[in-house]
């Protein structure tokens, strides 16, 4: 191993003690079997999002992973420097191409440029990482999904879609705050998805979501099975259960 | 005492952690054997797991006692901040609870533990118990969330109380001597080291007897366990475990008498105090677990699970073996 893959290796191996990151399957084995490409999707709460699933993906997979991360936070200065040289991150307009056509970033319909430009990346051969929420939660709820992460596996049926749920990174470094807590986080790799034949949007993205909630509720301690205000309009709600 | 020695470690300090090789030798020994007779199952590999952990954390303690008692105290610290965060990981602490977490993480055990390293008794006494538990609570409530606040309030006092507070109790054993050959006046603010062997006897025989004891109840337990004594906490917890597993260890505090200021009875006395309280410790520890639905509070140590699975029991029997010495005998 060269000394750039080395030292790739000892920052994954940093970022994931100082996470406390336990990785493993939907079913609690460790070492999953990853896809050598795929679309990774994760929930969303902390700046240590990408870096802990950038951190917790076996070295061959990692070096062709991509986290898709937002241009007005990440593409300038040191951040840039942070995010594309170590990490290779794909950097997106999270506003469209022009700030005269701002939208709401709940419009659920993402700008043309955005999903045109990772299909490249995706084409390329490289795996990608994204966070359809589109901005960070509060770390213990779920928003809706935007359709992106649907146009892109229905684009491309060939390349597995696995969700990944990532528990206690909002709780280290949530929204808003500067100094990150230490706690255990875990990163779920569960099962891969695709696309069914007739599956619409909505269908599609309501059960992409869907896993990652159950999966969340339990993993992490603060998440409260039966509370899911995310999701009030999204599948059936769930069932009583004795909590985590 | 006699002349030669390692730091902390005199010879006869030297010679029972020998006596301890020679036990884990054993244990490898017999597990290498179960597992040539019974083949790879999980609870053999379980089992060498957790021998390997032992001879970690014994080269571990005798590493440190060996260095000193700053690096002594270094090392609890970071036992107590890595069960810290285990602790607050279960614990129902949310958003609004951050700006307190900071002050719970990365200030109160670094006060704390540097007024142990001072020999300065009244503040470690107080610190935390006065100082930090009415800081606490002030300081979130001017963060502003009040949902869950009793619940929130009190569990992050006890994260101090069970991870910092209790656990810097074995430490504070390495500055025990002063007081008990010069008086209490005398041993504030001594220097670290002070204490010299005698202190790493005394946390020696505690970190043996509980460990110990802990050892003992799950052997006894595997084979007599029959009746558990709170079967809705842990099943693994049975009369003929506890009864057993306590007193083979005060027998063996006992026979470590020679390594103690203690009489021999004194000696069986206090080391069947701290498995009592270890047993305490490992039961409440054990129900909250069961109350937060988890089996361990994480997997740091390989076969043990996490930091607070090993030190449950030394968290209960740390602070009152350590004022039970002070009472006797300074």
């Amino acid at each position: 191993m060269n000394v750039a893959g080395l030292s790739r290796r000892s920052l994954a191996k940093l970022i994931s003690a100082f996470a406390g990151a336990r990785v493993i399957t939907a079913q609690g084995e460790s070492e999953p079997q990853l896809p050598e490409q795929a679309i990774y999707y994760a929930n969303h709460s902390s700046h240590l999002d990408f870096l802990t699933i950038w951190a917790a993906l076996p070295a061959d997979i990692q070096k062709r992973a991509r986290p898709v991360a937002a241009k007005d936070y990440w593409g300038s200065g040191l951040r840039k420097a942070f995010a594309e040289q170590i990490f290779n991150a794909y950097l997106v307009d999270r506003h469209g191409s022009s700030h005269t056509r701002q939208r709401a970033s709940h419009s659920g319909v993402s700008p043309k440029g955005q999903i045109a430009g990772m299909a490249e990346v995706l084409s390329a051969g490289d795996s990608l990482i994204i966070f359809p929420e589109g901005t960070r939660g509060d770390g213990e709820s779920i928003a809706q999904f935007h359709g992106g992460l649907y146009k892109l596996a229905q684009q491309n049926p060939e390349v597995p879609v696995v969700p990944v749920t990532l528990a206690n990174l909002g709780r280290i470094l949530p929204k808003g705050e500067v100094v990150p807590v230490p706690h255990l986080s875990t990163v779920v790799f569960c099962d891969p998805l695709h696309v069914a034949p007739d599956e619409d949007q909505q269908a599609f993205l309501t059960r992409a979501r869907q896993v990652l909630v159950d999966c969340l509720a339990q993993h992490q301690a603060t998440v409260d099975t039966a509370d899911d205000e995310g999701g009030a309009s999204a599948a059936g709600s769930q069932p009583g259960g004795d909590g985590p | 005492m006699s002349d030669w020695g390692l730091g902390l470690l005199d010879s006869s300090a030297l010679r029972l952690l020998g006596g301890v090789v020679v036990v884990l030798v054993l244990a490898s020994a017999i597990a290498w054997l179960l597992g040539r007779r019974l083949g790879p199952t999980s609870t053999i590999s379980n089992l060498k797991q957790r021998i390997n952990a032992w001879w970690l954390m014994v080269a571990l303690i005798g590493a440190v006692l060996a260095a000193g008692e700053t690096v002594t105290i270094v090392l609890f610290l970071l036992l107590s901040l890595l069960a810290l965060r285990e602790f607050i990981t279960i614990s129902p602490t949310g958003r609004g609870d951050h700006k307190v977490l900071v002050w719970l993480v990365f200030i109160i055990p670094a006060v704390h533990y540097w007024f142990l390293w001072e020999h300065w008794y009244g503040m470690f006494s107080v610190f935390i118990p006065v100082y930090a538990f009415l800081f606490l609570p002030a300081r979130n409530a001017l963060a502003g969330e009040t949902k869950g606040f009793l619940q929130r309030t009190a569990t992050i006092q006890w994260a101090l109380m069970v991870c910092v507070y209790a656990i810097s109790h074995a430490p504070a054993l390495l500055q025990l001597p002063v007081a008990m050959e010069l008086g209490r006046e005398a041993a504030e603010g001594s220097s670290p080291g002070d204490g010299g062997a005698t202190g790493a006897h005394l946390l020696l025989f505690l970190l043996i007897v509980v460990q110990g004891s802990d050892v003992l109840q799950y052997v006894w337990g595997k084979t007599l366990g029959k009746h558990p004594i709170a079967p809705s906490v842990s099943p693994n917890k049975t009369w003929e475990g506890f009864i057993g597993g306590v007193l083979s260890a005060t027998a063996l505090g006992a026979a470590l008498w020679w390594i103690t200021p203690f009489s021999p009875l004194m000696a069986a006395l206090l080391a069947f105090i701290s498995c009592v309280m270890g047993f305490a410790g490992g039961l409440v520890m054990s129900a909250i677990k069961r109350d937060r639905g988890i089996k361990d509070f994480g997997s740091t140590i390989p076969g043990h699970g996490g930091i607070m699975d090993r030190l449950d029991s030394l968290c209960f029997a740390a602070p009152v073996f350590f004022h039970a010495v002070r009472f006797f005998y300074a």
